[in-house]
């Protein structure tokens, strides 16, 4: 469609085509055709999230650092007059985009959720923020997260925990806790979370909104402040599962300046929602995740979630990966000792926190550490730290690398029967806050469904499967062989066609 | 008792590359503080490594001069310790997995040949520098992220000067194949000796000790040889060696404890994440061999059989590889090796050696070099001539011949003029050309010199020595 006249706007403008609070609920793919159309000026946009932000962003408290509004807002006006003349877009222009806060932006604090990093402002931004700058998206702010992605609700930031959109007393998950708040509460229209055992996939289940772990490799990692590096990804959260495909779409694709992102081709996401259904596809339900300590509730939902699929052509077949049970002891061994060394750095010597001037080099070093990381943090660093000990190598981290290989070619064998696996997210909608803080290993249970994607590198996406009796969203989770993210959104796709799960809001009160 | 030292070397080399291990920070040395840094080398958060391809070359073509075995996947590792110049808290190194593995180095010690087992090569990032001032300490990154080349024996030497002989050859076969500048001074090649004692003809190894800052050659030898009568000492008391890290004080001439066994350090190596398994095709590693030039050992022997050079003149020759090439270059334009080595070892390193420049920038080309010696062996000019032309050479543009020409140093072979010479010379010495006629033979050296006096020496030697046998003859 061509540009719209100036008078014609005038005239739209008059008749009040959207409100503010309408277009704050409107998808990515609704915004970006609107935007594209020139139905909706980019300073509109501007205005209505912040607006949107003033009024829930108290409650919600989904943001450590907000972008400054009248920065963002002459941005946007030059926006809209540089294409008052020509109007040329590009998928992500003018949309309003959160970033985790362990994802490096430059020139705007990226904490980490961390003491330690509290008065950080990157000199360079992570590949990711680079693609979605160079496509003129509004950064809206950085989303609070567990420090350095440490966690399963939000508690452990050091800037207060996020609230759950749904009810706020509940958590809304983590790490990516703020991103998911955010992306349920409109106070952006998407977010990038990341994951490292369930980060992505647990916050977006608990405030009822889609989010995708990409397969290892897919997006760059350069820029994403690690904690595990060979289990971190990058991906979408978002409103629903074509929006997902839509901003993987600009992050995905190989990077020179990070050797473990894949160079492999890239395809259009969206393309594979030209299958409306899921005929002939084949998805696996692997006993092991259905087993003890799931949530009724959570286990009536994904089974009804199956029903709907196998009603839209899905074959549906039970599988089995016997070592589920030892993936969490496999994911905390591999993934602290690699957070113990990649930690290492914040030593108070080149930037970040450093504790009151010391004497002695050791001194400096221990009291730094000691003031600038919160308590989840140091208990993984010295988990790590012993299981990379001489004499305890071959005992913990040797062997988990052995159990992950184990893991991996489960997942390789089950997916040459079946295309995909669907399983609940986690096995029980947001807890209270507070419910898990005093116990870790309760809070390292919340992730037993998403940690064995993450050690295969395997892509994984939440989205939503229902609804508890209390009102809290409830998740499923649909895993794909690597590099197949087209297959797991074609089917994600087609059961959010056929279901009304994300038409259901939450009052934020 | 009499005790056997047993002494092995860690070598750290500096790789010649343009561009840092894991970034594109220049290496160059001397730049103010932390302007050659980016975020990689920096260890900001969220930035990661990318592995330099040249670094991975240079090291493959050690390897292979090493007579190594090359590990078609090899793997970088995290070698985890906290240090002010250690940007990330760990060091980005190998460790199980080296690129390259189980090589040998032979060198010439005492007349007979010596080998000594390579156990490994591996590839790792250097630290940045800590410089203490004053109460408090600064960090400069600069170095942080420069590719070394970690070699390291088997303990298969005896003494301070077979290991000063090792080093030698060692820093000689880098230079050779342009992989490192070997300047101690600067840096670009650190060693570690490790050293235990036995009792002589034991099989078995005592208790090692490492000794870490040394920076020269001489303190190489100076530390080892320290370090054995300290242990000779100890052992013949009855004590025992402890395991530990002695530091070698250039300022006391001796070697003190910087940590024992116990307060050794827990590296935590774990392979790096960030970084997948390096994996070398053959064909690759069968190119890179195919680039390694002629080690220095191999061509000394080369130049002794090809051109029939004296075991002196090889040696001085294939020292340095741009000599070596010099040399080379001049001998495909003209074909005496003997001319050519004599007037290189003398009169040509003379004048590199007082430009105060190499022979990579010598003053003269092989060209113009061999265009003075094409001279002398026309019998143009004497070979005393061009010597005392060639800082004239060095100096300026103009070709040997035109130099020759407009100084009129061109030599008198003209048998008419010649004859003309020696006549006017026994004109003037009829004494001496008597007795020369008498059978005083000797008398003719006198004549000779006479003869070249005449002419402004440019008379030709040995044409007015024959020439005053014939008119002379009884």
């Amino acid at each position: 469609m061509p540009a719209v006249a100036a008078g014609c706007r005038f005239f739209l403008h008059t008749q009040a085509r959207f409100t503010s609070m309408s277009l704050v609920k409107w998808t990515l793919k609704e915004l970006q055709d609107r935007f594209t159309r020139g139905d909706v000026s980019a300073v509109e946009i501007v205005r209505a999230y912040f607006l949107r932000i003033s009024v829930v962003e108290s409650k919600v408290k989904a943001y450590i650092t907000l972008n400054d509004k009248e920065a963002t807002l002459s941005q946007a006006e030059a926006l809209d007059h540089a294409l008052s003349a020509w109007r040329k877009t590009e998928p992500m222009m003018a949309m309003p985009i959160a970033v985790k806060d362990n994802i490096c932006t430059e020139n705007l604090p990226t904490t980490c959720g961390s003491r330690m990093l509290g008065n950080f402002v990157p000199p360079y931004s992570a590949t990711v923020v680079d693609a979605l700058r160079a496509q003129q998206c509004f950064l809206i702010g950085k989303t609070n997260l567990d420090e350095f992605g440490m966690g399963s609700s939000t508690e452990y930031s050091a800037f207060g925990a996020s609230r759950n959109p749904w009810k706020l007393s509940r958590v809304p998950g983590g790490s990516s806790g703020g991103s998911a708040a955010a992306v349920a509460a409109d106070e952006c229209v998407a977010a990038l979370g990341t994951d490292t055992g369930g980060s992505i996939r647990q916050p977006a289940a608990c405030c009822g909104v889609v989010g995708l772990k990409p397969t290892y490799g897919r997006v760059s990692r350069y820029g994403l402040i690690a904690f595990a590096s060979s289990l971190d990804q990058i991906g979408p959260i978002t409103k629903d599962v074509m929006d997902a495909a839509l901003l993987l779409n600009v992050l995905a694709g190989r990077d020179p300046r990070d050797s473990t992102s894949a160079d492999k081709p890239v395809p259009d996401f969206t393309r594979a929602f030209k299958k409306k259904d899921v005929k002939k596809l084949k998805i696996g339900v692997p006993l092991e995740f259905f087993a003890e300590g799931l949530d009724p509730e959570v286990y009536d939902a994904v089974g009804e979630a199956l029903a709907v699929l196998e009603d839209l052509g899905g074959a549906i077949e039970e599988v089995s990966l016997p070592h589920t049970g030892v993936a969490v002891a496999t994911y905390y061994i591999v993934a602290t000792a690699e957070a113990s060394s990649n930690l290492a750095r914040y030593d108070g010597v080149k930037y970040g926190f450093r504790a009151k001037e010391r004497s002695d080099l050791m001194e400096m070093y221990r009291a730094t550490r000691q003031e600038g990381f919160g308590p989840e943090v140091k208990r993984r660093i010295m988990l790590g730290t012993y299981a990379l000990s001489s004499g305890y190598y071959d005992a913990y981290y040797a062997k988990a690398q052995a159990v992950r290989t184990l893991i991996r070619e489960e997942f390789g064998r089950v997916f040459q029967d079946v295309d995909v696996l669907v399983t609940p997210v986690m096995p029980t909608p947001a807890f209270q806050l507070g419910e898990k803080i005093e116990d870790p290993l309760q809070m390292y249970l919340s992730d037993l469904y998403t940690i064995s994607a993450s050690l295969a590198g395997i892509p994984a996406m939440s989205l939503p499967c229902g609804f508890s009796r209390q009102g809290l969203p409830i998740g499923m989770q649909i895993l794909g062989r690597p590099f197949e993210e087209d297959v797991v959104l074609r089917a994600a796709r087609a059961y959010e066609l056929a279901t009304d799960w994300r038409k259901k809001r939450p009052l934020i009160r | 008792m009499r005790f056997e030292p047993v002494i092995g070397l860690e070598v750290h080399a500096q790789l010649q590359t343009r561009s840092k291990m894991f970034c594109g920070c220049a290496t160059e040395f001397g730049a103010p503080a932390n302007t050659r840094t980016c975020p990689v080398c920096l260890g900001l958060p969220g930035a990661l490594p990318v592995v330099n391809a040249r670094a991975v070359e240079m090291a493959i073509r050690t390897g292979l001069a090493l007579h190594c075995d090359v590990r078609p996947a090899n793997q970088f590792a995290r070698k985890n310790y906290f240090y002010p110049d250690l940007p990330k808290g760990y060091q980005i190194s190998q460790y199980n997995r080296p690129i390259c593995e189980n090589g040998w180095l032979e060198f010439q010690a005492n007349g007979t040949s010596r080998k000594v087992r390579i156990r490994r090569a591996h590839l790792e990032e250097d630290a940045g520098k800590n410089i203490h001032a004053g109460a408090g300490s600064l960090v400069d990154l600069n170095r942080a992220g420069t590719p070394l080349i970690e070699i390291v024996t088997e303990p298969d030497m005896g003494s301070a000067e077979e290991v000063g002989l090792y080093l030698k050859a060692l820093r000689d076969v880098l230079m050779y194949i342009d992989v490192c500048d070997g300047n101690m001074e600067q840096g670009s090649l650190r060693c570690e000796p490790n050293l235990s004692l036995r009792p002589a003809g034991s099989g078995e190894l005592g208790t090692k000790v490492e000794l870490k800052n040394i920076n020269s050659f001489k303190f190489v030898k100076d530390a080892i040889e320290y370090e054995i009568k300290r242990q000779t000492n100890v052992l013949s008391e009855g004590g025992t060696i402890h395991q530990e890290t002695r530091l070698w004080d250039i300022e006391r001439n001796q070697t003190a404890v910087m940590r024992s066994k116990e307060e050794a350090h827990d590296y935590r190596y774990f392979p790096d994440p960030d970084l997948v398994p390096l994996v070398i095709a053959e064909e690759r590693i069968e190119e890179l061999r195919a680039t390694i030039q002629e080690l220095p050992k191999d061509r000394h022997r080369r130049f002794q059989e090809e051109y029939g050079l004296p075991d002196y003149d090889a040696g001085v020759l294939t020292s340095s590889r741009a000599l070596a090439d010099y040399f080379e270059a001049c001998v495909t334009l003209l074909a005496e090796p003997k001319l050519i080595s004599n007037f290189l070892m003398s009169e040509f390193l003379r004048e590199v050696h007082q430009a105060g420049t190499s022979v990579e920038a010598a003053p003269v080309s092989p060209e113009r070099l061999v265009g003075l010696l094409q001279l002398v062996r026309d019998d143009t000019i004497s070979l005393k001539v061009a010597k005392e032309v060639f800082p004239e050479l060095c100096a300026g543009d103009k070709p040997a011949a035109q130099l020759v020409e407009e100084k009129g140093l061109r030599q008198l072979s003209d048998e008419g003029e010649l004859r003309a010479l020696i006549d006017a010379v026994i004109e003037q010495h009829p004494a001496q050309a008597a007795q020369y006629r008498g059978g005083k033979e000797a008398v003719i050296g006198f004549l000779v010199g006479q003869a070249m006096k005449r002419s402004g020496g440019k008379a030709n030697p040995q044409k007015v020595n024959a020439l005053f046998k014939t008119r002379l003859a009884p």
